[in-house]
C-alpha cells in the first residue's frame, strides 16, 4: 500500500457530496439489480463509516467500476474511485478468488494461449470446457471471451520496414495486451492510419497496464504493472512523444486511474499521463489543428457508435463522432447508453453475468433496431460484449477510418 | 443521428448543461451551428421538479405571469426579466413544449396553476408536465393521496392533511399502497419509477388503487410513474383505475420528472448534432485581440484550448458553483473570470433575519440587452460571450418562483442573439 497521505484529494472529495443523488440516476447497475444499492450509498455515504476495521458491506462488489457516477457528479466527487479503493480493501480481507487472479492477467493468458492458439480457441469455444470453467472457476459459460490471434501484433511489427512517411511527427503507440494477443489487426490499422497522417510510429516496450488487476482489487500487483509500463513509456513522454492508446480503458489507466485509484505517485507516470491520448482524441486534435488528412473515400455503410463507459471517463466528449462525420457516405447513429455491461471483467463472472447482460440490454436493443452494418465502439471488451449481445460485428473507430482512407 | 460535418472547431461552446445551457445549445444546433456543450457533470434539471415556474410571487401571489411581467420588470430594473419581452417569454415556452415530445407540457404564461408540493402546500407554476396538471388545487375536488410504504420520501398522510386543512381540496384522504417490490423495505423514487415501466407491477398498483378509490375522487401519487415511458404509464394507469391520476413531485432528489426532462432535452441536443462533453471544466478564456477566441478546458490530465466563435455561459449561480465565494468573501465567476456584481469584502452580505432579504442573494453577472456580460462601465466584456440562466444576477428565484422561466427565456434569448450575428 502507498503511505497514508495527509491530504487525499480523492477520498476527501466525498466532503463535496451534497447528497443530491444525481449519481444514482446515472448508475447502470443499480438500475437493474437491487444487489447494488447505488453509488452514493456505497460511495461517499458509506465511506465515512469505513475505518481500519473489517469491511462489512459486500454489496460494494457489485459495482462494475464503469465510472458513470463520477462522470455525472457536478460536485467533483470521485465516487467510482472511492468505491474501487474500498472494494480492494474488502477483497484483500475476504480473499481474492483464483478466477479473479486469472482473468486479471491478460499477459499471462496471452503468453499461454498464443503459441497454441488453435487449440486454445477450440477449448474456449467448447461448451463442455466452458461448463467446467464455470463450475471450477466461476467464469460464466456464455460470457464473451476473445480468440487468440496466434501471431502477436509485436511479432508482426518486428518484421515491418519502417513505414514510408514524409512526416516528422513522432508518436509512441501504446497498443496494450488486447491488440497484441487478440486483435493485432487493429494495431496494424492504427499504424497505417497514423503513418497516413505523417506520423512516425514507435513501439515502446510495454506490458499490461494493470487495469484488470485494479478492477479486481489486486492493487499491489496492479501498481507494479503500471509502474513498469510507465517506466517503459516515460523516456518517450519526456522527449515529447504523444503516447497514443487504442485501448481506451488502458489509456485512461495511464491518464488518471493509476493515480486516482491506485494512488501511484511516480515521476515516470506523471510524465506519461500528461502525454497520453486516446487515438480518437489524438486524431481529432490533429483535425482541429488542420493537420488531419481528409482524403476519405465514400464508405456507404450505416454504423452505430457507442462510447463505452471508460471512453466517457476521459472527459473529452466523443471525438470518434467528429472523425466519423468526415467520412462521406457513412451514416452514423449515435447511441446514448451508459455501458454495455461487461465493464472489463465484470460480466465474465458467473454471479454477475446476468446483471451485465441486463445493463447492456438497452444498448443491444438500440443496435438491433438500427440494423447497422457495423457497431462501432472504442473498447475491446465492449466490442466482444456487443457482438455477444447482438450478433453484430463490432469494430474500433480506427477500422472505419482505415477503410475510408483506402489503406486496406 | 449525426448529420453535421466534423466539428473541427466549434461555432459555439456552451458552458453548463442545465435548463439554460441545454435550451441554448439545442436551439443553436438545430439552426445548423456546430455546438459543443461542456459541463462538470449532469445539470441541475435532475434536482428540480421539472415544472416551469415563471413568476409566482412579485412579491404578492401572481395569477398571470404574462400580465405581471412588465410591471415586475419595471419595479426590478436589474432583474433578468427586465430583458425578456412577453413575446420572447411566450416563444421560449412554446419552443420548450415543442421540444419535449414524449412527455408533454401543458399551460402557458398567462395563468399560474397551483400544484401541491410533497407536503400538500400549493406552489405556483405556469407550465407543467401533463402528468402533474390534474393536481391544480384551484380545481381540485375530492382527492385520494396515495403513498407507498417503501417510499420514505413521500408522506401521503401529511400531504392529505395539509390539503384538507387549508381547504385546497374539497376532501383529501391518504392511502398507503403495498406495491410488490419483492420484500425490499426501502425503495427510492427512481427505483420505484423504474418498476412502473413493468406492466405487471403497474397492474398490481392499479388493482390496489381501484380497491381504495371512492366515488369522484382523483388520485394523487408521488412522481414515480415511469422514467422513459412516463406518458404511457400515466395514461394506462388512469384507464386501469378509471379515475384521473396526477403526479406530485417528491421533495428529495433525484427528481424523476427532472430526469425525464433532462433526458428529453439532452436527446434533442444530440439528435441535432450537438456534442456534450461531461466531466470537464472550463478554466479560462483564450483571448485574441480583445475577443474570446476559445475556451481552456480541463479534461484530466491536461488543459486544452477549444476554439470557438461564441460562448454561452450557463454555469449557474452560487448554488451550482458558477459563481463562487472564497473565504475572504470575494465573489468570482469561475469559468471565464467575468466581473460579478455582488457585495464586496467588508460590505454587508447577509441580512439579520434568515427569511429576510440578503444582499448576496442577487449576486451574479450584469448583462446588456442581448445578454452579454458587462463590466463596471456597462460595456460588454467580450463581444462574443453571452450569459444565460442563474449566472445572471439580480433575481431571487426561490422567493419569486422564477428560476425555470429565467433559465428557459434567457437560454432562448442567448441563442437568438447568436443566431442574429451568425446571419
Amino acid at each position: 500500500m502507498t503511505a497514508e497521505r495527509e491530504f487525499d484529494l480523492i477520498r476527501d472529495s466525498l466532503d463535496h457530496c451534497v447528497k443530491c443523488t444525481i449519481c444514482e440516476s446515472a448508475c447502470p447497475v443499480a438500475a437493474v439489480t437491487p444487489l447494488f444499492p447505488g453509488p452514493k450509498y456505497v460511495g461517499p455515504q458509506a465511506e465515512r463509516f469505513r475505518g481500519a476495521g473489517e469491511s462489512v458491506d459486500a454489496s460494494l462488489d457489485y459495482c462494475s467500476s464503469c465510472g458513470m457516477c463520477t462522470l455525472a457528479c457536478p460536485q467533483d466527487v470521485h465516487v467510482a474511485e472511492i468505491n474501487s479503493r474500498a472494494r480492494a480493501v474488502m477483497k484483500q480481507q475476504h480473499g481474492i478468488p483464483l478466477r479473479d487472479q486469472l482473468i486479471a492477467r491478460p499477459p499471462l493468458q496471452g503468453k499461454l494461449g498464443t503459441p497454441v492458439a488453435p487449440l486454445a480457441n477450440l477449448v474456449l469455444s467448447n461448451r463442455l470446457a466452458r461448463l467446467v470453467a464455470e463450475k471450477a472457476l466461476g467464469i460464466h459459460r456464455d460470457a464473451p471471451v476473445p480468440k487468440f490471434a496466434g501471431r502477436t501484433f509485436r511479432s508482426w511489427a518486428r518484421r515491418q520496414p519502417a513505414p514510408a512517411t514524409t512526416g516528422t511527427r513522432r508518436v509512441a503507440y501504446f497498443h496494450g495486451c488486447s491488440t497484441n494477443y487478440f486483435e493485432p489487426g487493429l494495431g496494424r490499422m492504427t499504424v497505417a492510419v497514423l503513418a497516413h497522417n505523417g506520423c512516425r510510429v514507435v513501439l515502446p516496450r510495454q506490458e499490461c497496464c494493470g487495469l484488470p488487476l485494479q478492477s479486481n482489487g489486486i492493487f499491489d500487483a496492479a501498481r507494479s504493472y503500471v509502474r513498469r509500463l510507465a517506466a517503459g513509456l516515460a523516456p518517450y513522454a519526456r522527449q515529447g512523444y504523444p503516447i497514443v492508446a487504442t485501448s481506451t480503458s488502458c489509456g485512461l489507466m495511464l491518464k488518471r486511474e493509476a493515480t486516482e485509484i491506485l494512488g501511484v505517485e511516480d515521476d515516470d507516470l506523471r510524465a506519461v499521463s500528461g502525454q497520453t491520448y486516446d487515438i480518437c482524441e489524438f486524431l481529432a486534435e490533429l483535425h482541429q489543428a488542420g493537420e488531419l488528412r481528409t482524403d476519405f473515400r465514400p464508405v456507404p455503410l450505416t454504423v452505430t457508435y457507442h462510447a463505452p463507459c471508460q471512453q466517457q471517463g476521459h472527459n473529452i466528449g466523443k471525438p470518434a463522432l467528429d472523425l466519423l462525420a468526415l467520412v462521406p457516405g457513412l451514416k452514423v447513429i449515435e447511441l446514448d447508453r451508459a455501458c454495455c455491461g461487461i465493464a472489463g471483467t465484470y460480466g465474465l463472472k458467473r454471479e454477475k453475468y446476468d446483471i451485465a447482460m441486463q445493463v447492456g440490454s438497452g444498448l443491444f436493443g438500440d443496435i438491433r433496431a438500427a440494423q447497422p452494418d457495423l457497431a462501432v465502439c472504442d473498447s475491446e471488451t465492449c466490442r466482444w460484449q456487443i457482438t455477444h449481445g447482438t450478433g453484430r460485428t463490432s469494430v474500433h473507430p480506427v477500422e472505419v477510418l482505415y477503410r475510408a482512407y483506402g489503406l486496406g | 443521428m449525426s448529420e453535421q460535418p466534423g466539428t473541427a472547431t466549434a461555432d459555439v461552446i456552451v458552458l453548463g448543461a442545465g435548463m439554460a445551457g441545454l435550451v441554448a445549445a439545442t436551439r443553436l444546433a438545430e439552426a445548423g451551428l456546430r455546438v459543443v456543450t461542456v459541463a462538470k457533470g449532469y445539470g441541475s434539471l435532475r434536482l428540480a421538479p421539472a415544472t416551469i415556474d415563471i413568476l409566482g410571487y412579485g412579491p404578492e401571489p401572481v395569477d398571470s405571469p404574462a400580465q405581471a411581467l412588465a410591471g415586475f420588470a419595471a419595479a426590478h430594473p436589474e432583474h433578468p426579466y427586465a430583458l425578456i419581452s412577453q413575446v420572447m417569454l411566450a416563444d421560449s415556452v412554446q419552443w420548450l413544449k415543442e421540444h419535449v415530445g414524449t412527455y408533454a407540457y401543458v399551460g402557458d404564461p398567462s395563468t399560474n396553476m397551483l400544484l401541491p408540493t410533497a407536503i400538500g402546500v400549493p406552489r405556483p407554476s405556469a407550465v407543467v408536465p401533463e402528468t402533474m396538471a390534474g393536481g391544480d388545487v384551484r380545481r381540485l375536488g375530492p382527492v385520494l393521496i396515495a403513498g407507498f410504504g417503501v417510499l420514505k420520501d413521500f408522506h401521503a398522510a401529511l400531504a392529505a392533511e395539509n390539503l384538507q386543512a387549508a381547504a385546497y381540496a374539497l376532501e383529501a384522504r391518504p392511502v398507503l399502497l403495498d406495491a410488490p417490490v419483492g420484500g425490499q423495505a426501502d425503495v427510492g423514487a427512481l427505483a420505484l419509477a423504474r418498476r412502473f415501466e413493468d406492466a405487471a407491477f403497474r397492474g398490481a398498483v392499479a388493482a390496489e388503487l381501484r380497491a381504495a378509490v371512492r366515488g369522484e375522487e382523483a388520485i394523487g401519487l408521488p412522481a414515480v410513474l415511469g422514467v422513459d415511458q412516463a406518458r404511457s404509464v400515466w395514461t394506462e394507469l388512469q384507464q386501469a383505475v378509471g379515475r384521473p391520476v396526477f403526479e406530485i413531485p417528491t421533495a428529495v432528489p433525484t427528481s424523476v420528472p427532472g430526469m425525464r426532462l433532462d433526458r428529453e432535452l439532452a436527446g434533442r441536443l444530440r439528435r441535432a448534432g450537438g456534442r456534450l462533453v461531461l466531466g470537464a471544466e472550463a478554466t479560462g478564456p483564450e483571448l485574441r485581440n480583445g475577443r474570446l477566441a476559445g475556451v481552456r478546458i480541463r479534461s484530466a490530465p491536461r488543459v486544452t484550448t477549444r476554439a470557438c466563435r461564441w460562448v454561452v455561459l450557463a454555469t449557474g449561480g452560487l448554488a451550482s458553483g458558477g459563481i463562487e465565494v472564497d473565504v475572504s468573501g470575494a465573489v468570482s465567476e469561475r469559468a471565464l473570470g467575468l466581473p460579478v456584481h455582488a457585495p464586496g469584502p467588508g460590505e454587508t452580505r447577509f441580512g439579520p433575519s434568515y427569511f429576510g432579504d440578503h444582499p448576496m442573494e442577487t449576486a451574479g453577472l450584469r448583462v446588456d440587452g442581448s445578454l452579454r456580460p458587462v463590466g463596471p462601465d456597462g460595456e460588454p466584456v467580450y463581444p462574443n460571450v453571452y450569459a444565460a440562466g442563474a449566472v445572471i444576477g439580480g433575481a431571487r428565484p426561490w422567493r419569486e418562483k422564477s428560476g425555470d422561466g429565467i433559465s428557459l427565456s434567457t437560454g432562448y434569448l442567448a441563442a437568438e442573439a447568436i443566431l442574429k450575428e451568425a446571419g
